[in-house]
């Protein structure tokens, strides 16, 4: 399989060969949360604990974005007192959290899933219903291939 | 170069979205189509509240105190604000889902089904998670292809799917859900407290002019129809407030009442209830501002007039337009064939490309990397 070094690579050598959805966990109510159930799609692609790192830690996130307590109550009383008009000048501590999702997704698309290959898509950018994954094959490769993910690619 | 000189309309992805929604300020304001109602709620407030500012208040002002107009035109605004934000905000409408996670559903549908005989009907489309001890079905939505999430609900005069849909209130010209809601509890509440305050003022006013010598003014007519309207409006919007209040006492939604999902019968409960009437009210009231997942003012760029300077933005344009094409115009989610999903996967879009839409310009798989990179950028610094 071949080895992207970084994100330039994928783009110029790559072409999209699947998707994978990581689909969100319900069991504990309506609050953000992915499953972290290693997907068998991704099986010669990542190594599981990598992957069940990323998920647990945008779960994480999401579930420090969405805690209901002295913050957030503080957040809407003061926002009611001024009819909602201080969300033009401050930002939501949601939306500074989903800040902080895209830098994280950024940095392990660039660190950990593009040399594998891998991209994962924001889940705001799909509604926070999924966490896509998109595999890429190499151009010159043919079909999927079960090289480990440390072999490196000829040159390209 | 004549590619850069050539201005570019800014296509936005409101303009793109389905469902029957109305969009207003390029992408801010977010309605339903029918607005006359939301019209006449708009001049009933500020009918009857202009006629109270106008012919009791100079008189109140005077006869009893200054801070009776005061608290009126606090609450007034108050009042307009939430109405206002209400009507104009996206009640927490989930977009539909793009062809690839359509296909991917589908084919866990088909998967978890098995083989279905011929001329038999495929069994519904439910996916059982248990929340809280408490087994709540999922069910699929056949306009936006998905299973929606627990309490959304799909709202058909809007032609969305909803996340913790409410109800779709044709007085705020809005549904209202997940991310409204609050505001249009306030709304209700700050509306039933004027309609209280200005009916008061009103029997005051009168009572206090059969007590005045000097009984000559207009001002009487006026008082008998902000009455009139306060009566009439006071036993719908207290009775709705209270109704709400109850609502959020329980963390139920409309719909669930509606629809009795909690009832109690078959020991089914409200698995999102927290059993205590302060913390729900709180997570109602005071929870986190949900962001929109709809990106209305996000820009699509389209090439109307100049040839595309790359494949890159051209195709770019046809990735983004991706949630846009997506119209109920294509018919159910394609599986090319039965097989196995290994085998299924390289033809999802090869399979996807032949029998799309025409509108549908896009083929799933882009041949040019390229044509993936810019979008993808765009999706990794959103």
């Amino acid at each position: 399989m071949a080895d992207f070094h970084n994100l330039q690579e994928l783009r110029h050598s790559a072409s999209l060969a699947n998707k994978v959805f990581i689909q969100r966990d319900y069991t504990d109510g309506t609050i953000c949360k992915f499953q972290t159930k290693f997907p068998s799609e991704l099986d010669s692609r990542i190594e599981r604990t990598l992957f069940e790192d990323t998920v647990k830690t945008l779960n994480n996130y999401y579930a420090e974005a969405e805690k209901i307590g002295g913050q957030s109550y503080l957040e809407g009383c003061l926002a009611c007192l001024t009819v909602y008009l201080i969300f033009l000048c401050i930002e939501t501590r949601y939306e500074k959290v989903l800040k902080k999702i895209s830098r994280y997704i950024q940095e392990q698309n660039e660190k950990i899933y593009a040399p594998r290959g891998l991209l994962i898509t924001d889940p705001i950018e799909r509604g926070m219903r999924v966490i896509e994954i998109s595999v890429y094959e190499d151009r010159g490769s043919s079909g999927s291939s079960s090289g480990s993910s440390t072999t490196s690619s000829s040159g390209r | 170069m004549s590619a850069v000189m050539i201005s570019r309309k800014v296509t936005r992805k409101w303009e793109k979205l389905p469902g029957k929604n109305t969009f207003c300020c390029d992408g801010r304001v977010m309605m339903a189509r029918q607005k006359g109602v939301f019209y006449l709620t708009l001049f009933l407030i500020v009918g009857t509240c202009s006629l109270f500012f106008a012919f009791e208040c100079p008189y109140l002002a005077v006869h009893l105190s200054p801070a009776i107009p005061v608290f009126a035109v606090l609450l007034f605004v108050f009042v307009m604000a939430m109405l206002l934000r209400t009507s104009f905000s996206d009640p927490g409408v989930l977009p539909r889902a793009l062809p690839e996670e359509a296909n991917f559903i589908e084919m866990e549908i088909e998967a978890a089904n098995g083989n279905v005989l011929a001329g038999q009907r495929p069994p519904p489309r439910i996916k059982n998670v248990q929340i809280n001890n408490q087994i709540v079905k999922l069910k699929y939505c056949y306009t936006c292809k998905i299973f929606r999430p627990p309490r959304a609900s799909h709202c058909s005069i809007c032609d969305n799917c909803v996340d913790r849909f409410d109800h779709h209130c044709p007085w705020v010209g809005n549904c209202v859900g997940k991310r409204n809601y609050r505001y249009f509890y306030l709304f209700t509440l700050s509306l039933s407290l004027l309609t209280i305050y200005i009916f008061a003022f009103d029997i005051v006013h009168v009572v206090l002019h059969i007590f005045d010598i000097f009984v000559v003014s207009l001002t009487p007519r006026c008082t008998v129809l902000e009455v009139l309207v306060c009566f009439f409006t006071l036993w719908s919007v207290v009775g709705l407030t209270g109704f709400h209040t109850y609502l959020i006492s329980l963390n139920q939604t409309t719909n669930e009442d509606i629809k009795g999902s909690w009832s109690g019968k078959n020991r089914v409960q409200n698995p999102y209830s927290h059993k205590n009437i302060i913390k729900n009210c709180c997570e109602v009231l005071c929870g986190p501002t949900y962001p929109s997942v709809l990106d209305r003012r996000g820009v699509m760029l389209e090439d109307s007039s100049s040839p595309a300077p790359s494949d890159a933005s051209a195709a770019s344009t046809n990735k983004n337009s991706n949630p846009v094409s997506q119209t109920t115009k294509s018919s159910a989610p394609l599986i090319p064939n039965e097989h196995t999903p290994d085998e299924a996967k390289p033809g999802i879009g090869a399979g996807q490309k032949s029998a799309s839409s025409p509108k549908e310009e896009k083929p799933l798989s882009p041949t040019s990397p390229n044509a993936i990179a810019p979008a993808v950028i765009k999706e990794s610094t959103h």
